[in-house]
């Protein structure tokens, strides 16, 4: 048995930090399960307020000519919540997920980059932070997520300012998550885990790492623009002195359908794993699913001007991109079909997390196929900036990507915190969810046809549009009221005292369900020889090749050869560390510099150096 | 069973359907008046159909498979363990492709047909997109005012039936300011009309088009459907199309100046429209036209109350709302929040003289 | 410690040297090598916004009007020898000659202020002809892409000089050449990318406005 050894000494410029217990040890943690644990309750936090803002949406919108909003309000709340949803909830949720759950799932002890890690929540969640002191401090973005300019780059208020600022600093805390996530899958995985061996999961997860890695950069530059435009009034899109918008729409495009799978393919990824498990069946063409997955990656690169179809790019674009999108649609439509086929022969058992991703799997096909209407061109003329697109990609990210999350929280919820979440509760909050879900989004189809626009204010009644709007408004306070039960059944499972065993509660088939739960800091005892895809399954069963049943493998029969590489001796892990929080503490400070201050820029960058300077200083593992 | 489910998600999709065409929407894009918007409904609804089909395939599927392989109490199973089928998976990868290859023959055709230039004899209109309000100018030899300026209105575009219209639309911006000194940007809009045809973008520094006819006389609604700052949502328009006959008429009126007012309180609104306001508040023609007075900041106001002028003001009141005209002159960002005709502090007397005079330009 | 890289902005190496990674290449190199890709991404969208713009200046002064290509062609030279410094550093911590290592790794950082001086005082004199980030589309995208690649150059330096700095302190391993690799890495890519920025802004003459 490995003995773990987290010793420090005072060096550096700071004690070092040593408790990897307590409330404090939080700030200071460099374990890629306690990140996790942050990303995750920071995510969902703002997905709370991202939710409360989506209410105030649907509640000005209840009525024709609302008047809870005013036409300044309604614009920074439902340009928050488009932000909040996609920069702050669904990307750091997945990163909360693909932090935890990939070094358990390739048998790593942690990521590649313990302090980077941190670093890199410290960033989201900081820049998090800074969009939302925009409010205080003269208004909130009000351009949409979208910010097109010139209309981004004239508004009077700071909004857009801060938007800018606030998505590069969430931008380097994804860019460095990203490298550290693409880092750890392909060089840190258990001995045996060869590619093809891995879980979809981590598959997946590795596709949206390089989306991030490939995309991220083009935003930046977007921003820098768009900031520089704003602040230091350069050209780059302002039409009177030659700039062109357009220019604008292609960058943010270009990494903006990029992100769309970055949003959901990690639901993709969680689909295949929760479906296999509670069919008792091996996923249906692994190999398709994983090279569709890869697939998407690359074509996703080539159908940004879908976005644009009406912005004038003439014809020839228009077709290329028609076409790009039809060819997309391929990918991801047979993962479908594999996901059914797995599901087909089986013995399903619908628990939460199963009845989360059969749900998330319908809805989904929902948004695919009116993401496939949008591929008509001329169609889409009418349909873009409508209501039709609102309820598109709500289909697709929270029909998807959100219902995946819960999917996930059920599933995983044992794994990371030794108990299971209330399965009766769970299935109620589900149903409720479902109809929700539908009732907020489902009229949005007709909305959009019946020509309501996006992002205005306010309806008049002479359109005919009110029925459908309050449908819709009764359906977000479903879901509000699911999110809700939800919540409680958090609390009510931790209050409770730690009851049923739960090492193994759903007849799991990955590897990271072969250690305690939850975890020990260093994750595996001992670190586990892969011999196949399933391996924890198999493992547990043996199967006959030729007729495909399964018998449950003797005790101790089991192939169980860990060479245990890793696993003797002490086991260094990297001890925790101040510096990651401080400098990404000073990427706040300088883009409240750029906004006030050249000084506070100056004192930002030597927070940022000082952080760096002492990280670079202070060995990963405290001597002994 | 299944029959049963598929029927049910068969009627609920035709409902959806049906839902879309209700007749009380007046701005719906499944009711097209235009041969564009027909065009276009012409293309969406059978690929609205395949996706209905491949709806109840696939949530039939689901259903179906959910249902029948569901776990049940006292029957431990170990299901047999398959892990794909080469062929049947090729088979879905290839008949989705295939489907998709169907329906993008004709988009592809559309695409071209309705990035085709106007023919000869097309009226030709610029649209041109401000913070918040839509102007129409009309630049054809014969739509000359006695003035010898192109006709250009606001908020309402008249358009004849029967008649190929090409639409060049630009963004413009300017003088206008608001009560915060805020000027009026050139951003980008989207011109539309549902009824008529889809969407096109108004982009600063470049010119898109739209060509389209209308058979109907009628007025149909639109709005900006790109995002364009504060009062995005209150940006909307009305098109009239007119017979020939009562074409020709609106054009004739339009070329000629409307007759002084005889009206004493008209008059007075005229004097007060045409000269700087006192206290040095501004002037009306700093950013407003009449005739061949007036600057090109705010919607021209030569013809403002031409009997087919439905709108004002962003096209949020009827002209013929007397109170909702006064109440804009009072304190336009009141009625409409950061409107960029600031507020002019204009007494209660002097909006009924303006209110007059407005009402006289016919 | 084994493996100390100190390549600021992306972290030390987290050294899991208890057991040997899937590739065997170590896990800093690889990081390197993604951000590197990043960064081409970077550069990418910076120098097609330049590209797109070229011509679309609709007042002076042009790139014709303000460049000194023999001086900037000086400048460049610079750089790129930078670059065969970093590469005698990287042979000396191979051969742990620590003296000579640091020795060229002062002289790179020193050609790299040259350059990063140079480019100052460059920036100064099109200020001095009227050419501000605000003028036309070509200061704008001017500025802006050179400019990010000083900064790039800067934090160069910053690295250099702190490895010259650690080693002097003796805060890097015996076997400093990992370190210097891996600073050597994004220097080269820096002045690789120099290239193709000199390349398409400098040399290849931008299309003449339109008379006014």
């Amino acid at each position: 048995m490995a003995s773990v050894t987290v010793p420090a000494t005072p060096r550096g410029l700071l004690k070092r930090p040593t408790a990897i217990t307590g409330a404090f040890s939080w700030f200071t943690t460099v374990d890629h399960k306690k990140i996790g644990i942050m990303y995750g309750v920071a995510a969902f936090v703002f997905f709370i307020v991202g939710g409360l803002e989506a209410l105030l949406i649907r509640t000005q919108l209840y009525r024709p000519d609302g008047t809870l909003l005013n036409a300044d309000q309604y614009n920074q709340v439902f340009t928050m919540h488009g932000i909040t949803m996609i920069f702050l909830f669904v990307m750091p949720m997945s990163s909360a997920l693909f932090n935890y759950l990939i070094p358990l799932m390739i048998g790593a002890r942690d990521v590649a980059f313990p302090r980077l890690n941190a670093y890199s929540f410290w960033a989201f969640a900081l820049g998090g932070l800074f969009l939302y002191s925009s409010p205080f401090l003269g208004g909130a973005p009000n351009g949409g997520w979208f910010g097109y300019a010139p209309n981004s780059t004239t508004d009077p208020s700071i909004g857009m300012t801060f938007y800018a600022l606030g998505l590069i600093i969430t931008g380097i805390a994804s860019t460095a998550g990203a490298v550290n996530l693409t880092v750890t899958v392909v060089n840190m995985r258990a001995p045996g885990m060869s590619l093809f061996r891995m879980p979809p999961f981590v598959w997946m997860g590795l596709v949206v790492q390089f989306l991030l890695v490939f995309s991220l950069p083009i935003i930046t530059v977007a921003l820098f623009q768009l900031l520089f435009d704003r602040r230091w009034d350069t050209a780059f899109f302002d039409p009177t002195r030659g700039g062109d918008p357009i220019l604008w729409q292609h960058l943010f495009w270009l990494f903006g359908h990029p992100e769309v799978y970055i949003l959901i393919l990690p639901a993709f990824g969680i689909f295949s794993e929760v479906l296999p498990v509670f069919s008792r069946k091996p996923l249906f063409g692994y190999q398709f699913v994983v090279f569709s997955g890869i697939a998407i990656g690359f074509i996703g690169f080539g159908v940004w001007a879908h976005h644009m179809f009406a912005a004038g790019l003439g014809p020839v674009a228009n077709t290329a991109f028609g076409i790009s999108t039809a060819i997309i649609a391929v990918p991801t439509g047979i993962k479908i079909f594999n996901w059914m086929g797995t599901m087909y022969g089986g013995d399903i058992r619908f628990t939460s997390a199963m009845l989360y991703s059969v749900g998330g799997v319908a809805m989904f096909v929902i948004g695919g196929l009116s993401g496939v209407t949008h591929a008509i061109v001329p169609s889409d003329y009418q349909q873009t900036d409508t209501y039709y697109i609102v309820a598109h990609f709500h289909y697709v990210i929270f029909g998807g990507a959100v219902f995946a999350f819960f999917s996930a929280f059920f599933y995983w919820w044992p794994k990371v915190f030794g108990r299971r979440l209330g399965e009766a509760s769970g299935k109620v909050q589900f149903w409720i969810l479902l109809v929700g879900f539908n009732l907020a989004f489902g009229p949005m189809h007709v909305l959009g046809l019946q020509g309501m626009i996006r992002r205005e204010y306010s309806y008049p009644e002479s359109l005919g549009l009110t029925f459908w709007n309050q449908v819709s408004t009764v359906g977000a306070f479903l879901i509000a009221l699911s999110v809700l039960l939800f919540v409680v059944n958090v609390v009510r499972t931790h209050m409770k005292a730690r009851g049923e065993a739960v090492e193994d509660p759903w007849d799991a088939r990955t590897i990271e369900w072969m250690t305690t739960s939850p975890p020990p800091v260093h994750n595996f005892d001992e670190i586990p020889t892969v011999h196949s895809l399933d391996e924890f399954w198999h493992r547990k069963y043996v199967e006959d090749e030729r007729t495909g049943t399964l018998v449950p493998a003797q005790a101790g029969a089991a192939d169980t050869h860990d060479d245990g590489r890793a696993g003797h001796g002490a086991i260094h892990l990297p001890s925790p560390s101040f510096w990651p929080l401080v400098s990404a503490l000073g990427l706040p400070i300088m883009g409240y510099g750029v906004l006030y201050s050249w000084w506070l820029v100056g004192l930002g960058a030597l927070v940022v150096l000082t952080g760096i300077f002492g990280w670079a200083l202070e060995p990963s593992v405290a001597e002994e | 069973m299944r029959k049963k489910v598929l029927w049910t998600l068969g009627s609920v999709a035709a409902g959806l359907l049906l839902a879309a065409c209700a007749p009380n929407a007046t701005q719906d894009t499944l009711q097209p008046v235009g041969d564009v918007a027909k065009q276009q409904k012409a293309l969406f609804v059978p690929v609205f159909w395949v996706a209905v089909a491949v709806f109840v395939i696939v949530q039939g599927g689901i259903l179906y498979i959910a249902i029948r392989y569901r776990h049940r109490k006292g029957r431990d199973r170990m299901p047999r363990q398959t892990h794909g089928n080469t062929r049947l998976e090729i088979g879905w990868t290839i008949a989705p492709a295939v489907v998709l290859a169907v329906v993008t023959v004709p988009t592809v055709a559309m695409i071209w047909d309705l990035a085709r230039p106007a023919g000869e004899g097309a009226l030709n209109i610029t649209v041109e997109g401000y913070q918040w309000w839509w102007g129409f100018a009309y630049p054809d030899d014969d739509m000359v005012t006695e003035w010898d300026r192109p006709i250009a209105i606001a908020d309402t575009m008249v358009v004849p039936t029967g008649r190929q219209i090409s639409l060049a639309l630009e963004s413009k911006g300017g003088g206008a300011q608001d009560a915060n000194q805020d000027p009026d940007f050139q951003v980008i809009h989207s011109f539309w009309v549902p009824e008529l045809f889809g969407k096109q973008d108004v982009v600063p520094g470049r010119t898109n088009h739209i060509v389209f006819s209308v058979d109907e006389p009628g007025t149909y609604t639109g709005q900006c459907a790109e995002f364009c700052g504060l009062q995005h949502g209150r940006m909307k328009l009305e098109v009239r199309a007119l017979e020939p006959a009562d074409w020709d008429a609106w054009v004739e009126n339009q070329k000629t100046l409307a007759p002084s007012p005889t009206d004493p309180l008209a008059q007075q609104g005229e004097e007060l429209f045409l000269n700087p306001l006192s206290d040095g508040r501004g002037a009306c023609t700093a950013c407003h036209a009449v005739g061949d007075q007036g600057g090109a900041a705010a919607p021209n106001l030569s013809h403002f109350a031409d009997p087919q002028h439905t709108c004002f003001a962003g096209c949020n009141w009827p002209i013929e709302d007397r109170e909702a005209l006064a109440a804009w002159l009072a304190d336009p960002g009141a009625v409409k929040l950061g409107a960029k005709m600031p507020d002019y502090q204009l007494t209660d007397e002097e909006i009924d003289a303006l209110v007059a005079y407005l009402y006289s330009l016919t | 410690m084994a493996d100390l890289a100190i390549t600021p902005g992306h972290g030390a190496a987290e050294p899991h040297d208890e057991h040997a990674t899937t590739t065997g290449l170590p896990n800093t190199k690889i990081a390197m090598w993604v951000f590197l890709a990043s960064e081409c991404l970077l550069f990418g969208a910076l120098i097609t916004t330049y590209v797109l713009y070229r011509g679309a200046s609709d007042t002076g002064p042009y790139p014709a009007d303000v460049f000194d290509i023999p001086y900037t062609s000086v400048s460049s030279f610079v750089l790129l020898a930078s670059s065969l410094t970093m590469v005698l550093s990287l042979a000396a911590a191979q051969k742990r000659d620590v003296a000579r290592m640091r020795l060229w790794l002062l002289a790179t950082a020193l050609l790299g202020l040259t350059f990063v001086g140079g480019q100052v005082y460059e920036f100064t004199a099109f200020y001095d002809e009227g050419l501000s980030i605000t003028t036309n589309l070509f200061g704008t995208t001017f500025y802006v892409l050179t400019g990010f690649h000083g900064v790039h150059v800067t934090v160069g330096i910053l690295m250099l000089l702190s490895l010259v700095g650690f080693s002097v302190a003796d805060r890097l391993p015996d076997d400093a050449a990992f370190p210097v690799e891996m600073v050597g890495l994004y220097w080269h890519f820096v002045d690789i990318v120099w290239i193709i920025i000199f390349t398409v802004v400098y040399l290849i003459p931008s299309p003449s406005p339109a008379p006014a």
